[in-house]
């Protein structure tokens, strides 16, 4: 028995949310996620400034160091005796301050990050801002928050930042009835798929920041009447702005599922106002593309890894249900939207594999699976498993609906006939984003 | 102090320091942080991470864990995890900035975690906020003090390598360059503090007749060798020809006469012609090496310790980038990682040397082994 078969169960046996105990944890050096820096670095000509100790600067920075955005991002470190003299908010504004003197170019916009250590020790952070934004009138400063400590006591780090992302939106006097924003997602929605065709023919606008070059661009998204979201990471966001600019917000979760797709599509025609659109088309197109896959691929073992969607009860229920053998998942945690996929999965899958990823053994998981012949989903799965046959996706990328079930079948086929360097891939840390490796 | 730069990057921090020293030391390093603050290091300072099984993991602190003063969960974890590890040689624990804040006493959580265990254990005193020269210095100082053989045999001409860590040398086989070095000077490798080496190479360290010190993380493990083992030591990392043999000279006398020398210090002649910015020992030794192959007068720049232990009259403290530009505006040539171009003036000469604790892995395919090399070749400066 391997290292990760001692510590693997089968789905049957999964408590929700969370099947595994809590400990000390590893960590896969698969880096394809993104993190706070990259997610800041969406805002059009902004610029973020990190105000926190050295370990916690080193990881954010080499981050921008590695997108090569080293010309958006600038520091301040603090030390021990900054939280005994009284100097914690002195240290905000001087050091942002002789930061915003020394850049070439004022920017629009400065996302001031703060720690778990100044925010545990109760820095006035409103009104550090308060008196930046009286030294320097025409920028706009934004409180952001790297305080990882604090992830189970409200918001985490990663719904923050996706809130605070969309704090500069400001009211306009009337919305744009035929617009609307996709908010809270890292990469650009793929705009081949059936929904944007839809968007196309019923004159309908959507705005995504990934797709905005200027700040007035982003400015633009204050217009639009709907927030659309489709991770669960963006609702704190969406729903912050229907308080603010009044703005609706409907989630469609990103989903593998005929059913759930269709039930998005109805309620996003709800909201529009328009005929529920037939994709009957389209969902035939995506059964015969995992049709196809399937006779392709065959019983190989599939391992799907949580960092490949935000849904990855979903993917592996659809797949699974049309009749690819799907061996094993890798999770820590579910999250709500999981849990009906998990009654499923528990139903009539029971013997697939759950196995955590934190989990210290895992450390010693990696060199003992080498098994080649298998595919995964997912770059964590990938490390796991030592398979060269694997799909290169983070997060959903920007697939949705029908044609990202399409689109993924794709990929596996890909995958399956083009082996990949797994460590050279899953080294790139941000998917999607330059790197200087 | 207020350390503010617009630009450039910032070195590794004492967690990463105290990691890295004892990666391959068989034990477990835990660090108590936050979940996924573990990333940082495992992406950016520590490159055997991916291939080279290590043992270091992170607590997963909570905020409620620090109010409640939660540390049973802490002893708790490691004790359990310990438990999957048979051969587990010791236990390294450390802080980070909250933690610390809060007081949290680590040496009675190493005691309460050695109780349990019956693994040794090393309480470190990190707190995220120093550089990574100071958890390297106590993460070694406090495997010799816990772990070092007293019942030593001194072996003529063998050699212990003080301060190996991927953060200075990364792993382009610097490492393995100086170890050949010495065996072509006729020394034989007692044990590398602490990379290629084993828990029992390092506990036997006492049986050396000389220490080479090859970054200053490490000089205080050498200071306290040569109370304990009388083991006298040689500083300087051998890169370039001539400054590579005068260290092998200088290991040769010290041997004789057991008196230490700072020999990449005691042979400069600082002068502002160049300069070279990063850890004081190994700039210190490149300045020698400039100086006396390519007759190029430099001055090291600073940017880390305040001890000023490698450097002479003449070199400069650099705590920020405001200090960094300027004292690179007095040169012509500058010799620095390439994280620091931004600041370097307009038509000021650059040459990169990346370091793998300033620019982690952005440009680690570039990392030069310049041990006994030729460094006209290397830099191609007229």
């Amino acid at each position: 028995m391997n290292v990760s078969e001692k510590i693997t169960i089968p789905v049957r046996d999964c408590e929700f949310p969370q099947p595994f105990p809590g400990g000390l944890e590893y960590n896969a050096p698969a880096r394809g996620m993104w993190n706070i820096v990259h997610t800041g670095m969406l805002l059009p000509e902004a610029h973020q400034i990190y105000v926190c100790a050295r370990g916690c600067l080193r990881g954010v920075i080499l981050t921008a160091a590695e997108m090569n955005a080293m010309d958006r991002m600038s520091w301040v470190s603090i030390e021990e005796n900054d939280f005994f003299d009284s100097s914690m908010e002195e240290n905000v504004v001087e050091g942002v301050t002789d930061i915003l003197n020394k850049l070439p170019r004022k920017p629009p916009v400065v996302l001031v990050f703060l720690s778990c250590i100044q925010l545990f020790a109760g820095i006035d952070f409103p009104s550090c801002l308060a008196e930046l934004k009286s030294r320097f009138p025409d920028i706009e400063f934004v409180d952001c928050y790297m305080n990882p400590t604090m992830r189970k006591s409200g918001l985490t780090p990663d719904q923050l930042m996706r809130k605070q992302l969309y704090l500069l939106l400001k009211a306009e006097k009337e919305l744009e009835k035929k617009s609307i924003n996709l908010l809270g997602s890292d990469f650009a929605a793929d705009r081949s798929s059936e929904l944007f065709k839809w968007f196309d023919e019923n004159g309908i606008l959507c705005r995504e920041i990934t797709r905005c070059r200027t700040y007035e661009e982003y400015l633009e998204m204050g217009k639009s009447s709907l927030n659309m979201t489709w991770i669960p990471q963006a609702v704190a966001g969406a729903e912050e702005l229907c308080r603010r600019l009044g703005q609706k917000h409907l989630h469609l979760p990103i989903c593998y599922g005929e059913e759930e797709i269709d039930r998005n599509y109805a309620s996003l025609a709800e909201a529009l106002a328009l005929p529920v659109p037939d994709f009957s088309a389209e969902k035939e197109f995506a059964e015969n593309a995992l049709k196809k896959t399937l006779q392709k691929i065959g019983g190989t073992p599939l391992f799907l890894d949580y960092t490949a969607t935000p849904r990855i009860l979903s993917l592996a229920r659809r797949l699974l249900e049309t009749g690819f053998n799907v061996k094993r998942i890798y999770a820590d945690v579910f999250i709500p939207g999981d849990k009906e996929d998990l009654e499923v999965l528990k139903k009539y899958f029971p013997a697939v594999e759950i196995t955590p990823t934190l989990d210290v053994n895992m450390r010693f998981a990696a060199p003992e699976e080498r098994n080649k012949n298998a595919l995964s989903i997912g770059q964590k799965a990938a490390f796991f498993t030592g398979t060269p046959h694997f799909v290169d996706l983070v997060w959903g990328r920007g697939f949705f609906g029908h044609s990202g079930v399409a689109a993924i079948a794709g990929l596996i086929e890909d995958a399956w006939e083009n082996p990949k360097d797994i460590c050279e891939v899953i080294s790139h840390k941000g998917w999607g984003c330059e790197s200087c490796l | 102090m207020r350390i503010v730069s617009s630009v450039i990057s910032v070195h590794s921090s004492d967690t990463a320091g105290v990691n890295s020293a004892l990666y391959e030391l068989g034990g477990m390093c835990v660090v108590h942080d936050a979940s996924g603050c573990n990333s940082t290091y495992t992406t950016h300072d520590e490159p055997r991470w991916y291939h080279q099984p290590g043992r270091t993991y992170i607590s997963a602190l909570t905020e409620n864990d620090v109010i409640m003063g939660n540390d049973e969960r802490f002893i708790d974890n490691v004790v359990k995890s310990a438990a999957n590890f048979p051969r587990c040689r010791f236990i390294a624990i450390c802080g980070s900035p909250l933690p610390v804040m809060v007081g949290t006493d680590f040496d009675a959580l190493g005691r309460e975690i050695e109780f349990r265990t019956r693994i040794p254990v090393l309480a470190l005193h990190t707190n995220g906020m120093r550089s990574y020269l100071a958890g390297v210095n106590e993460a070694l100082i406090a495997f010799a003090e816990r772990f070092c053989d007293d019942n030593v045999k001194k072996c003529s001409r063998r050699v212990n390598v003080l301060g190996a860590t991927p953060l200075d040398f990364s792993v382009n086989g610097s490492i393995g360059s100086i170890c050949r070095w010495l065996e072509e000077k006729n020394f034989a490798v007692n044990s590398v503090w602490s990379m290629n080496s084993s828990f029992e190479q390092l506990v036997q360290a006492g049986n050396a007749e000389v220490n080479l010190v090859i970054s200053s993380a490490a000089l205080k493990l050498a200071e306290y060798m040569e109370k304990r083992f009388q083991i006298p030591f040689v500083a300087g990392v051998p890169v370039g020809k001539r400054f590579a043999d005068h260290c092998a000279e200088a290991l040769k006398k010290v041997c004789q006469n057991g008196v230490s020398q700072k020999t990449a210090v005691d042979l400069r002649t600082p002068g502002k012609k160049a300069c070279v910015i990063g850890e004081t020992l190994w700039s210190s030794s490149l300045a020698c090496a400039l100086e006396m192959d390519l007759k190029l007068e430099t001055r090291v720049l600073d940017p880390l310790e305040e001890e000023f232990a490698f450097t002479r009259e003449g070199d400069l403290h650099v705590p920020d980038e405001n200090a960094v530009e300027k004292a690179f505006a007095e040169s012509e040539i500058i010799f620095a990682d390439p994280l620091y171009k931004p600041v370097v003036p307009a038509g000021g000469r650059f040459c990169a040397i990346p370091h793998e604790a300033f620019s982690g892995r952005c440009f680690r395919k570039n990392m030069k082994d310049l041990c006994c090399k030729n460094l006209e070749k290397e830099f191609n400066i007229c």
